[in-house]
């Protein structure tokens, strides 16, 4: 059997190496024997079968390709494939059984401190974290679908997790069941896109001290909260969906710490909070739709300096809540609220007179948490149309004087 | 036996009251219309929790009071028969309490059956619904009788009533916020609990919101309800917090009416 491989090594370093085919009772019947073959640029064509190994480790640039229903499975005890060198492409691979551990954060994939790398089209089952990148650069996670059991935090990984890795490309990817979908720490410059995030225990996705990142046209649903984006700067949400999150504490969008961003042709529906913001400045919010969520927004008074115009609001319990009472350090601007009951008599499409978005209960409720128990009440109703006709506890400064009468997609 | 006898004869009179008709009638509409252009039936379910809450209390203490004032006479009469005062009580209360509410069950009820909206995962809310909408009719039925028995002038026992009304729907649950701000400091979980207990009309309203998803919107004090409701004890508390309003008005009624002086 020794001689065997090495007979077959002898042939591929004999002939130009390109292809090395694994496959169960072939010449080359593990995975670990052909990356002991493998030299730079050279491909392994993984074929159909289950193959459980020692954990694997990528030290050349080699493509990794499945052929086939091709299984490698950690058997609940270890890291299945990790990555160190760069250019590395692994694709079309089915990694499973990873295994809980607490002592040691274990991948169905780990690149570390590689760059260049392509991890696309692969299915992972159970991994306790899925795809783990660390001190890795420019890479493209791309097309692979993550399938988790989590059930709490404490006993769970994140599907793709990326810490100090900068310039990824994650796009089109499907997680979920797993702690938090994609969690980003110190990692810059990533790009995250078509991706969808749902079930998973904490977020769908979390950024942290992650600057200059953009996602867009993702879908967040059903998680325990959608994305949680804190202590970043210039980042970019547009066109991304958050869904039924749903809970006591749920948010669509958490917003903590985060400087000059752009939160851009958003939908948010049926979350318990849509867009949550603390400590939050000079954020462009527009063009979004808030719909049939509890609170739509709730903005904090060390929030300053925002800017929300042209977004819909429709269908919501609280349109807006703030703990600020008086000023308003956010601007509200030309948005659609379907609790507008004015005129516009010049016909010009915007309401004449001003809108109030945040109602007395809500005013009451952030000073008075346990009152929210009168949910529904006709006595609030009552308190609530006598505050309208002439507000005294709603803050004065919190208005859009330019209310839209009808709200269009542009 | 004679409390029947004054039961029938009052299902009898009832029956002609156009009253009660109309109050059946509007129910339907209101369900129907909900159902049909309220954009299906959870939503339906809760905006008619506002009609349950409000009206059915309305109704049923408004329309309980003029019954039993404009059945003076007819009481006066009988009582110069031999007839039990017990019985006669009785008789009047559930010759009136029964009509209203299943004049309610059936003009809630009849909208969700026709349209075949009511079963799968709404039953549960419907039918904490239509339990909280008879057992406040019940209670607000034995407060009519209690404050028509206390009042002798007609204009005080309808403003009387009101009052009740009013007092249950509004007052007390801006005594509510009050203590809430009063006592901002200190953790008010329980006492709340207590405070929504102790009234039938909030009581239901909790009952019935816990039903949906909207409880998540009720925060901690939500949860901590949730939980409370959620076991045996909690259901307990609450259907014998709901007996209680029923039982005490009645029985603080019937003493007076056995003793009373007509």
């Amino acid at each position: 059997m020794g001689s065997a491989v090495l007979m077959f090594a002898l042939i591929l370093a004999a002939a130009p190496p390109r292809r090395i085919v694994v496959a169960p009772g072939g010449p080359v019947p593990t995975v670990t024997a052909a990356l002991r073959l493998a030299r730079p640029g050279d491909t392994v064509v993984v074929t159909a079968g289950i193959y459980r190994e020692p954990r694997l480790e990528v030290r050349v640039p080699v493509t990794l390709l499945g052929a086939g229903d091709a299984v490698l499975d950690g058997g609940g005890a270890h890291e299945v494939l990790t990555i160190r060198a760069d250019d590395v492409t692994v694709r079309g691979l089915t990694i499973r059984n990873v295994g809980t551990s607490f002592t040691d954060d274990r991948a169905g994939i780990r690149i570390d401190g590689a760059r260049g790398c392509v991890i696309a089209d692969n299915r992972l089952l159970d991994t306790f974290f899925g795809i783990y990148a660390e001190r890795a650069d420019d890479c493209v996670v791309s097309g692979n679908v993550i399938e988790g059991r989590a059930r709490r935090q404490t006993t769970s990984g994140n599907a793709i997790h990326l810490f100090y890795s900068t310039g990824f490309t994650v796009t089109g990817n499907r997680v979920s069941g797993h702690r938090d979908g994609i969690y980003l720490e110190f990692s810059h410059r990533v790009s995250i896109r078509d991706n969808e995030s749902h079930g998973n225990v904490r977020y769908g996705l979390h950024f942290m001290f992650s600057d200059s990142c953009e996602y867009r046209r993702n879908v967040f649903s059903s998680n325990a909260s959608g994305v949680a984006v804190m202590y970043s700067r210039s980042v970019t949400m547009v066109g991304n969906r958050f869904e039924d999150n749903w809970g006591p504490a749920a948010y669509g969008l958490l917003l903590k710490e985060i400087k000059d961003s752009r939160i851009e042709g958003n939908l948010l529906a049926r979350n318990t909070v849509g867009l949550f913001a603390e400590s939050a400045d000079r954020l462009v919010v527009e063009r979004n739709q808030f719909l049939r969520n509890g609170w739509a927004v709730r903005i904090m008074a060390n929030a300053t300096d925002n800017s929300f115009r042209w977004n819909r609001f429709e269908g919501n319990t609280f349109d807006v809540a703030t703990n600020s009472q008086g000023s308003s350090p956010s601007t509200f601007a030309e948005n659609y609220w379907d609790g507008y009951a004015g005129y516009d008599l010049d016909r010009d499409g915007f309401g004449d007179t001003p809108f109030r978005p945040v109602r007395l209960f809500s005013v009451i409720v952030e000073q008075n948490e346990p009152t929210l128990i009168l949910l529904r009440s006709f006595f609030l109703d009552l308190l609530e149309a006598a505050e309208r006709v002439m507000p005294v506890l709603t803050p004065e400064a919190l208005v859009d004087s330019r209310p839209l009468m009808h709200w269009r997609v542009s | 036996m004679t409390a029947v006898k004054v039961l029938r004869y009052e299902l009898r009179d009832l029956r002609r009251s156009r009253w009660l008709l109309g109050y059946v009638l509007l129910l339907l509409a209101l369900t129907d219309a909900l159902l049909r252009f309220g954009g299906g039936g959870p939503r339906a379910v809760l905006s008619l929790m506002n009609v349950v809450l409000v009206f059915v209390p309305l109704v049923s203490v408004v329309f309980g009071t003029m019954y039993l004032y404009g059945a003076r006479d007819f009481i006066e009469l009988l009582l110069a028969q031999p007839v039990g005062r017990g019985s006669l009580f009785a008789g009047l209360y559930g010759g009136l309490a029964a009509p209203l509410a299943i004049g309610f069950l059936l003009g809630v009820g009849l909208p969700f059956l026709w349209s075949g909206q009511g079963d799968g995962s709404l039953a549960g809310a419907l039918a904490m619904l239509l339990a909280t909408g008879v057992l406040l009719t019940l209670v607000f039925t034995a407060l009519a009788f209690l404050v028509s028995l206390l009042f002798e002038d007609r204009a005080k026992g309808l403003g009387a009533a009101i009052l009740v009304w009013l007092a249950a729907t509004v007052l007390y649950d801006a005594v509510i916020v009050l203590v809430a701000t009063a006592f901002t400091d200190y953790p008010l979980e329980l006492p709340m609990l207590g405070l929504i207990v102790l009234n039938p009309v909030d009581l239901g309203r909790v009952l019935l919101l816990l039903q949906f998803d909207t409880a998540a919107l009720m925060g901690y004090t939500g949860a901590v309800f949730e939980r409370f409701f959620g076991t045996l004890v909690g259901l307990a508390v609450a259907t014998g917090a709901l007996a209680l309003w029923c039982a005490g008005p009645l029985g603080l009624a019937r003493a007076r009416f056995r003793g009373k002086d007509f």
